[in-house]
């Protein structure tokens, strides 16, 4: 007997459902095994993150205050994916975006009305965001150079770009020497509504509804899907291809930016280490459990950040590394991708009957 | 008397092969003789199931049951590396050559009893054995994209004879040659099978089976009908098997009625990827309620010449006017906009978004505009209603108009591109090999859509590498090699033999 | 000024090294037609397996062996991911890379001695030193050459062999057909799947060992990303070599060279600030693969492997 996979007749809407759900438990599962290699029960760990992240009010405020920049970069990651554009820049872009939102609130507040100090702010974020997807964007467009590796330096670029600024040209005078702009104004704070959490939370769950209506319900969502699925179809269609990709990752940096934004206008309220907490890795995660589903993304961003502040939990209370939330995540993605042939595909056994037995 | 035993022993028997793919029986129960210095035609509309059955002999798929026997003794087939060990070796219709590397490379490719570091000179003299032996001119230190499609077929052939091939299949083998080529390529196998070599080759053309075999064996849906010698027969008893019925070897329709001129190419001159004239000073005028029909061996520029009608491809010297309006390197959108339809050769890659739905897929040349899209915002329920009307109108089968097209078979994907093409053609379809691989009913369907679309007004360009469709459906016929037009024809007027020499670069004036 | 030379050479070697093992490493592994984006995971376990086993066994000979075990682990991971389940290369390779960076740091705060809080950052262990080739080190300039550690010279071993093995043996001719025409390998009875999986096995172990040279050589102990990006720079130097080994040695020199010039510079106390200076290695990266594709398009050729990061499906288009 031997197994083959054999292709569905049609795709298999449970799989698509199930894939994630059993992913994420076998992600528990491994990571159990590995915590017990090291001597850790893993029931009390996963309790005390799961405490941690969601038992009490003020422990799910700070999960949504990671979710937030989750959300827009796994809905923004997803609709480059969704091109096979392989935007790995997220990190990059959430930074450049938080680096202009810095430059508004901290020397455009003079000039600006101070109710247009915050607007501006985000807006000129998102667009920094944009821009800096542009690039990786313009030159795969125009000259065919690899996305990935021009996203993913660009990342380098921005976080030492962001460093040589809040240590050098922009660090605070009065900081006595600590890497970090000064405290922006008030009127380019982004108002919070629990703890530290934010209302660029409902920015963001908005956006997310929004995306998967562009993307299901407009001319140009049935343009992406075209591209995204068959690029030499959508081409013989009459679609501009190139003017859907630098639209569609314009808009995909947009969202990194406005988190980057968020980050820095509702959070640190100034440019300072640790801007970003590798959101833009872990967005990649989000984006490919959900599917690329932006509606899916919001709630799995809920589920990461979790994992995020659990781990962060964990190592306050039971001394293990804070990396325990990553390696979680990082797990989650393998039975994952195991897992997606099953929406296409079947096993099928077949033992070895020969027509002998078959005749008789 | 020992002999008669040798003659009558068959070197290779197939017995109750079947070959289940999800909802199609490919092969059922098929049986297979094939006699030592004979050649065997495997005929069979397309989706017979001949492919397969030799795909299973030759490794590629396992049967779900039945028994191969190579001199009588049972063997297993599991790979292709099985097949060349028992001295069985295929040349497919695409063939399995690796483009950048060079004959000799490709021709010990896999070989495990070759030296573990390379002698490609000791291979290179062999091969000149072997090509000095049989008359097949190859050049073992040539790349193979640099060489022409019937080049390659001779690699192909090598390739099988340095692996001491004794059974060869040849699948479909005549439909990238003229028809001059094909004698020659006659020739190669009736010097093997001389020496006591044996062949199979799949074969839908009448003609051919006539003038190669020795036997015929008819699939039809997979079962294996009739099994005759080919001098007792006749093409037309043949196509009798192989279709279940009489079939018709001329298309009804009533004669052209011309209008106004609807498409017209000035000395257009375009180049391929790899910056060689794929076009070389094309002029033609195409009218409308007139099918203008291009013969040619794949690969002489038909593709281009279908791509910068409809502004895929860019052309550096020359004019394109459609309707008088100058065309000439626009955008795909603007030549859509101007009603011109195309239906693209490699229907799944280029005509199709598999992943989406036959009702999106039914929409993708109107959804842009009103009705189906308002101020950018789509209409759902209008894209339904209108996929709905076409499945209905162009009898696609297909389960929910909401199911991927990917899901369709070969037929049903043809049918919603043309019902899609057609429903947007205002003034010209552009039509690639619009019949290949589908079966019968399919094909005549797909022919009537063509002859419809002329006597409804429109222009019609229909490229195909089947002559008999070409003389029976078209107007006037071109007929392309290297990029160039060797000369145009009317379709009542051609003959299959000029048209061939045509093919093979003798120009029309020089035809007597 | 010669002494300055000699010097950026020396360190430029130094730096190069682990780049080149995973240079090679990566271009075996696609040229059978599997792109691994886990390079730089691979290349942190690499760094921190290694660096664990020679701190707590003193045996630098374990410690490569422990990891390109773990390059083995995690390249078969991605082997199976992508020949047996056929998932997407791309996200596989994202996959080991984020798995891999946070298991390399949960693990460099976990392996150490409890005396260090269980880290293992700020421990020192064992390391390769470098030693002179007599002679030939004496020789002005080029002499740096041959006053490097064991690794170094292994490398430029390697090089050749990965060179002759790929162009003219028959497993190598084999292997470009894999990566190049999966179905006409396929027809000729070449195994592909075997093919993908040995190679990129081979290529995740030499990765791996690319990156226990960073913590047992180039900048011995452990840090937390202690390659800086390196894993990606190498798929951008995969392309700069056009997948041909005996090209590998280029990219990681340039590369290596940029690192010697920083250091040089930053121990000179130049007014140039450091982030900008640290950004040269990613900008010349954009730079170097904006041209090569510029290049390629002009010569319209392309050099990648023609199946990379396809599937291969018997019997599917």
């Amino acid at each position: 007997m031997h197994i083959v996979f054999e292709k569905r007749n049609s795709v298999s809407r449970k799989a698509i459902l199930l894939v994630p759900t059993v992913s994420f438990l076998v992600s528990l599962i491994l990571t159990g095994i590995l915590l017990i290699i090291f001597k850790t029960n893993p029931f009390t760990t996963y309790s005390s993150m799961f405490i941690g992240a969601f038992g009490s009010w003020t422990n799910f405020t700070e999960t949504l205050v990671k979710a937030i920049p989750l959300m827009l970069t796994g809905v923004g990651v997803g609709l480059a994916f969704k091109l096979r554009f392989w935007n790995i820049g997220a990190e990059g872009q959430l930074v450049f975006g938080g680096v202009a939102a810095t430059w508004v609130a901290l020397f455009w507040s003079p000039f600006l009305p101070s109710w247009l100090v915050l607007p501006t702010a985000l807006v000129m974020g998102s667009l920094a965001g944009g821009l800096w997807a542009g690039i990786p964007a313009v030159l795969k467009v125009g000259l065919k150079v690899d996305e990935t590796l021009v996203s993913l330096m660009l990342n380098y670029v921005a976080i030492l770009l962001a460093q040589g600024l809040y240590y050098g040209a922009w660090i605070d005078p009065k900081g006595m020497g600590f890497p970090g702009t000064k405290l922006f104004p008030k009127a380019a704070w982004l108002p919070r509504f629990s703890g530290r959490a934010h209302i660029g939370l409902f920015i963001a769950l908005i956006l997310g509804v929004i995306m998967w209506l562009v993307l299901n319900r407009t001319r140009w969502g049935f343009e992406i899907k075209m591209v995204g699925q068959n690029p030499r179809a959508a081409r013989v269609m009459g679609v501009k291809i190139g003017k859907s990709i630098i639209t569609a990752i314009l808009i995909s940096g947009a969202f990194s930016g406005l988190a980057g934004s968020f980050e820095v206008t509702a959070i640190s309220h100034r440019l300072q280490q640790g801007l970003s907490l590798g959101y833009g890795y872990t967005a990649i995660i989000v984006a490919w459990m959900a599917q690329l589903n932006p509606i899916a993304s919001l709630f799995v961003a809920v589920l990461m950040a979790g994992l995020l502040v659990g781990g962060d939990q964990v190592q306050m209370m039971m001394g293990l590394p804070s990396a325990m939330g990553i390696v979680l995540e990082g797990m989650i993605l393998f039975p994952m991708l195991a897992g997606s042939l099953f929406t296409d595909y079947r096993l099928k056994f077949i033992t070895k009957s020969r027509s002998r037995e078959a005749a008789v | 008397m020992k002999n008669d035993q040798k003659e009558k022993t068959p070197i290779l028997e197939m017995r109750g092969i079947t070959k289940r793919f999800p909802g199609v029986l490919a092969n059922d129960n098929v049986d297979l003789e094939l006699f030592p210095g004979e050649v065997l035609a495997l005929l069979g509309e397309n989706g017979a199931g001949k492919s397969t059955l030799m795909n299973v002999l030759a490794g590629l798929y396992r049967a779900d049951s039945g028994t191969i026997r190579m001199k009588g003794e049972e063997i297993e087939i599991y790979s292709p590396k099985d097949a060349m060990k028992h001295g069985i070796g295929m040349i497919h219709q695409n063939f399995k050559l690796v483009q950048t590397m060079t004959v000799a490379e490709n021709v010990i490719l896999g070989l495990e009893n070759e030296d573990f570091i390379l002698d490609l000179k000791k291979v290179g003299n062999k091969i000149k054995d072997i090509s000095s032996h049989y008359n097949l001119k190859v050049d073992p230190n040539a790349v193979i994209w640099q060489m022409s499609v019937g080049e390659q077929q001779r690699v192909e052939i090598l390739k099988l004879i340095y692996r001491g091939a004794e059974v060869l299949i040849l699948d479909e083998p005549t439909a990238v040659l003229t028809p001059q080529e094909s004698r020659e390529l006659n020739q190669i196998i009736k010097q093997m099978t001389g020496e006591g070599k044996s062949a199979i080759f799949i074969t839908h053309k009448m003609d051919e089976v006539m003038e190669f075999s020795d036997w015929v064996r008819v699939l039809q849906k997979g079962k294996l009908v009739s099994v005759v010698r080919t001098k007792d027969t006749s093409p037309r008893e043949l196509s009798k098997m192989m279709v279940g019925r009489e079939v018709l070897f001329r298309v009804e329709k009533k004669p052209a009625q011309p209008g106004e001129t609807v498409l017209k190419l000035e000395n257009v001159t375009a180049l391929n990827e790899k910056g060689i004239k794929a076009l070389q000073n094309i002029s033609l005028n195409l009218r409308r309620g007139e099918i203008l029909g291009i013969a040619g061996v794949a690969g002489n520029g038909q593709r281009e010449l279908t791509e910068v009608i409809t502004g895929l491809h860019k052309v550096t010297e020359g004019k394109i006017l459609v309707e008088d309006k100058d065309m000439t390197n626009k955008d795909p959108l603007e030549f859509i906009n101007e009603g011109v339809s195309h239906i693209p050769s490699d229907r799944v890659a280029m005509g199709i978004v598999g992943d989406m739905s036959v009702a999106h897929n039914l929409a993708m040349k109107e959804y842009r505009k009103a009705p189906l899209t308002e101020y950018g915002i789509l209409h759902p329920k209008r894209i339904l209603a209108m996929a709905k009307k076409m499945i209905t109108f162009f009898q696609i089968a297909t389960p929910t108009p909401y199911t991927n097209v990917k899901f369709l078979s070969g037929g049903n994907i043809q049918k919603t591109i043309l019902a899609r093409e057609i429903g947007a053609c205002a003034s010209l379809l552009v039509a690639a090999y619009p019949a290949r691989g589908l079966d019968v009913g399919a094909t005549e369907s797909v022919r009537k859509e063509m002859i419809s679309e002329r006597d409804n007004g429109k222009g019609v360009l229909l490229v195909s590498e089947d002559l008999d469709e070409l003389m029976s459906v078209s107007d006037r016929i071109a007929v392309m090699n290297e990029g160039r037009i060797m000369g145009i024809v009317p379709a009542d007027k051609a003959d299959i033999e000029s048209l061939g020499l045509m093919m093979a670069g003798v120009p029309q004036e020089e035809l007597t | 000024m010669i002494a300055l030379i000699t010097s950026i050479l020396a360190i430029t070697l130094r730096a190069g090294t682990s780049l080149i093992y995973a240079t090679i490493g990566e271009i075996y592994t696609e040229r059978s037609g599997i792109l691994n984006l886990g390079l730089e995971g691979m290349m942190l376990l690499g760094a921190v397996s290694a660096f664990a086993t020679v701190y707590y066994t003193g045996s630098l000979l374990l410690a490569l062996l422990v990891a390109a075990l773990t390059g083995m682990i995690l390249s078969a991971l991605h082997a199976f991911l992508s020949i047996t389940m056929r998932a997407n290369q791309v996200v596989s390779g994202l996959s080991i890379t984020l798995f891999g960076s946070g298991f390399a740091s949960f693990l460099g705060q976990r392996l150490g001695p409890a005396s260090n809080g269980h880290y293992l950052i700020g421990l020192v262990g064992k390391k390769f030193t470098p030693f002179d080739i007599p002679g030939l080190s004496k020789i002005p300039v080029l002499g740096a050459v041959f006053s490097q550690d064991i690794l170094t010279y292994i490398v430029f071993l390697i090089i050749p062999v990965a060179w002759f093995y790929m162009y003219k043996t028959k497993n190598g001719l084999n292997l470009r057909a894999v990566g190049e025409s999966p179905q006409t390998a396929d027809a000729m009875g070449i195994n592909i799947a075997k093919t993908r999986y040995i190679y990129t096995i081979l290529g995740g172990t030499l990765v791996a060992l690319g990156g226990a040279h960073l913590s047992l050589s180039y900048a011995p102990g452990w840090t937390d990303n202690i390659t800086g990006g390196r894993g990606w720079i190498v798929i951008a130097l995969v392309i700069f070599s056009m997948w041909n080994p005996s090209r590998a040695i280029w990219g990681a020199l340039l590369f290596g060279g940029i690192n010697a010039i920083q250091f040089r510079l930053q121990a000179t106390g130049t007014t140039i600030s450091a982030p900008l200076l640290n950004m040269l290695p990613y900008l010349v990266t954009i730079i170097v693969l904006v041209l090569m594709t510029w290049v390629e398009t002009l010569n319209k050729k392309v050099g990648a492997p023609a199946a990379l990061a396809v599937p291969y499906m018997r019997g599917e288009k």
